[in-house]
């Protein structure tokens, strides 16, 4: 069950490909947001970020589902692929959740005047990133590939479990002490032209986690097929 | 790669470092998860059946003791997991074999490093097992301490402890092996009963290492 | 079922015992609570902002804090000597094993928190009024699930180099939850507000406690490596 050079290259091209066309639909996407898509009222052009912000964060939530998922199959199945995905998943996932980290502020400073607010979908995406950094972290502390694989899959179940419990206790704790509202368009009453170029960009987003995810899978395989190459 | 152990014989694992000696006794204990195959015990899957643990005992090059517990807490405590059924009296008749009574109250980062070995062996010897594993037992022990374990397991022997060395050197276990098996890049090299050639075949082990 | 639990409290004593000898974990984690709190009390501007509004968070920051400190040990001591390997020999069922770190981790947690708890009412010159059971609840409550989880990164942060700051970075995230609860419930608790009326939060936090005890005990044989 070693992954062989080519298996890997294969992989890595595979995602190369439909990261290629996730940024192209990237740039699909800044159109529409830019060119065709109104403005809105209360924000400004500000607003327009959320096109990116909020796809990230979906990104970044699928990327650690996933993380959890791909854990607990592992350690009902063994398979050591299952671990190198979600190794993957783990490092995009990080990406995806500091793109939004980040959009956040930007997004924040023009409108309300702060660059942080601790709404329960900021505060659940910066503990995502801190689960996702401890669990490089671990990774990187273990040296032998089965003792890595169970721990990391055990963190990743576990985080897992932990995300409705941060997402209620602080959405509660928000209603009781309400602080700076994000300010967003809700989907329902969304006009049409955003509500497509949101999903056209959720839609993108998800294409752009497939295609890294998947790129980053290859790389692994390669990694993996290279040791056992080296080993022998 | 298939071993067995059979009641009354000692078998020698031997083999050059990174060989996979202490993998396969580990495995054999039950302690690691082989990649492929499995591990019977009396003839029953040691995976599915916990209880057959009861039946192993294992002496390993770290004395699996608490430092700060005496002899008499340490083997009280594990005779428990064993469920044995009067766990001090069990404790102190182990330590009464090894000679190690009056220093039962000791704690045993206090004990001197041959008496540590003979506490760890009052416990791998504490459930009357009847596999006995030991992974390099001899390794810094003194001529008379190697002594008593030869006798040891000789008695182990007798009763019909089915024993499994893991070694580096033959000088010491020769007298009391059954089969001789030298494992070398995780294979075996050398499967044979015990010959009479002692000088001879030694050479041959010598040359196995080396290849 | 009794046998899981008999092994587990028989483990639970050895643990103590050891502890008991030798006493370093208990008194650092109790020593580290106390100058938390000392700490605490001159990090603040007494003018403006009194330490009546601090204290809820003072608290409970003190008390998962030191809990923390106490995790490694549990499985430190397996690692010395390679005892945990003498425990895997043993029938001994591994839902046990956990089980049995848990038990003792929850008694060292018990007892630095018992130690903490009237030295915080002292330094912080909080009036208990007749808050004092409804805080022994939310304590118990906010505490249970923590340990649960502390306990299995405690088993895995041990098999690497830097386990005192790996255990912190795994679990901090997975303290949010019951910190958030249990300090809404202790601050409105020492306003003297009713302990019925804190049902909500400490509902939550016992299904946070239910969950990951559950979690944390299916998923503790799987780190073993047989």
């Amino acid at each position: 069950m070693t992954p062989t050079p080519e298996n890997a290259a294969a992989t890595i091209r595979r995602g190369l490909l439909l990261s290629t066309v996730g940024l192209l639909g990237l740039a699909l996407v800044y159109l529409l947001a830019h060119r065709f898509t109104p403005i809105e009222v209360r924000q400004g052009l500000a607003q327009k970020i959320f096109y990116v912000h909020a796809p990230a964060a979906w990104a970044a939530m699928l990327a650690f589902a996933l993380v959890g998922v791909c854990g607990g199959l592992y350690l009902w199945l063994r398979d050591p692929r299952l671990d190198l995905f979600a190794e993957a998943s783990a490092e995009v996932g990080l990406v995806f959740g500091l793109i939004m980290l980040t959009t956040g502020p930007i997004w924040g400073k023009p409108i309300w005047g702060t660059w942080w607010t601790w709404d329960a979908r900021l505060t659940l995406t910066l503990l995502l990133v801190f689960l996702f950094v401890g669990y490089r972290a671990l990774r990187g502390a273990l040296s032998d590939p089965a003792e890595r694989a169970r721990y990391s899959a055990v963190v990743g179940i576990l985080g897992l479990m932990l995300v409705p419990f941060v997402h209620l206790s602080v959405y509660l704790f928000r209603t009781l002490h309400p602080q700076p509202v994000l300010l967003k368009p809700s989907a329902p009453s969304m006009p049409a032209p955003m509500l497509r170029t949101l999903l056209t960009s959720i839609a993108v987003f998800t294409l752009l986690y497939v295609g890294f995810a998947m790129t980053r899978y290859g790389l692994g395989l390669m990694r993996e097929a290279r040791g056992a190459a080296d080993a022998d | 790669m298939a071993l067995s152990a059979g009641t009354g014989s000692l078998q020698v694992i031997l083999g050059p470092n990174g060989a996979g000696k202490t993998t396969l006794l580990r495995i054999l204990a039950g302690l690691t998860r082989p990649t492929s195959g499995q591990v019977l015990v009396l003839g029953h899957s040691l995976r599915n059946t916990p209880r057959l643990r009861r039946e192993i005992g294992l002496l390993s090059h770290q004395s699996l003791l608490y430092d700060d517990l005496t002899p008499r807490e340490n083997l009280t405590f594990i005779a428990r997991l064993y469920g044995l059924k009067a766990p001090d009296q069990s404790a102190m008749a182990a330590l009464d074999a090894v000679g190690l009574a009056q220093r039962s109250a000791d704690p045993v980062r206090r004990l001197s490093r041959g008496m540590v070995q003979r506490v760890a062996i009052a416990r791998a010897l504490l459930h009357r097992p009847r596999i006995l594993l030991l992974d390099e037992p001899f390794t810094g022990l003194d001529p008379r301490a190697a002594d008593r374990l030869v006798r040891l397991l000789e008695e182990q022997l007798a009763a019909g402890t089915a024993v499994v060395v893991v070694a580096h050197s033959l000088y010491d276990i020769w007298p009391v092996a059954t089969r001789i098996s030298v494992l070398v890049r995780g294979q075996w090299v050398i499967d044979e009963p015990r010959p009479t050639d002692r000088d001879r075949f030694m050479v041959r082990v010598q040359e196995a290492f080396s290849d | 079922m009794i046998e899981v639990l008999r092994h587990a409290l028989a483990l639970a004593a050895k643990d103590l015992r050891v502890e008991l000898r030798s006493r370093t974990a208990l008194v650092s984690a109790i020593a580290f609570a106390a100058l938390v709190l000392v700490i605490f009390n001159f990090a603040r501007d007494p003018t403006t902002v009194s330490s009546r509004d601090l204290a809820p968070s003072v608290l409970w920051v003190t008390f998962t804090f030191a809990a923390m400190l106490t995790f490694n040990r549990s499985f430190a001591l397996e690692k010395e000597n390679g005892a945990m390997d003498g425990l895997l020999l043993s029938p001994v069922p591994r839902g046990a094993i956990f089980l049995g770190k848990y038990f003792a981790n929850l008694g060292f947690v018990v007892t630095v928190q018992a130690v903490t708890l009237p030295l915080f009412v002292l330094f912080f010159n909080v009036g208990l009024g007749g808050a004092l059971p409804g805080l022994l609840l939310v304590t118990v409550l906010g505490t249970l699930g923590f340990v649960a989880v502390g306990t299995v990164f405690a088993s895995m942060a041990v098999r690497t180099r830097f386990a005192d700051l790996m255990l912190p970075v795994l679990l901090l995230p997975f303290l949010v939850p019951p910190v958030i609860g249990a300090v809404q419930v202790t601050t409105r608790l020492l306003a003297g507000r009713p302990l019925l009326e804190q049902a909500g939060w400490l509902r939550i936090l016992g299904v946070y406690d239910v969950v990951f005890l559950t979690v944390c005990a299916m998923v503790f044989p799987s780190l073993l490596d047989e």
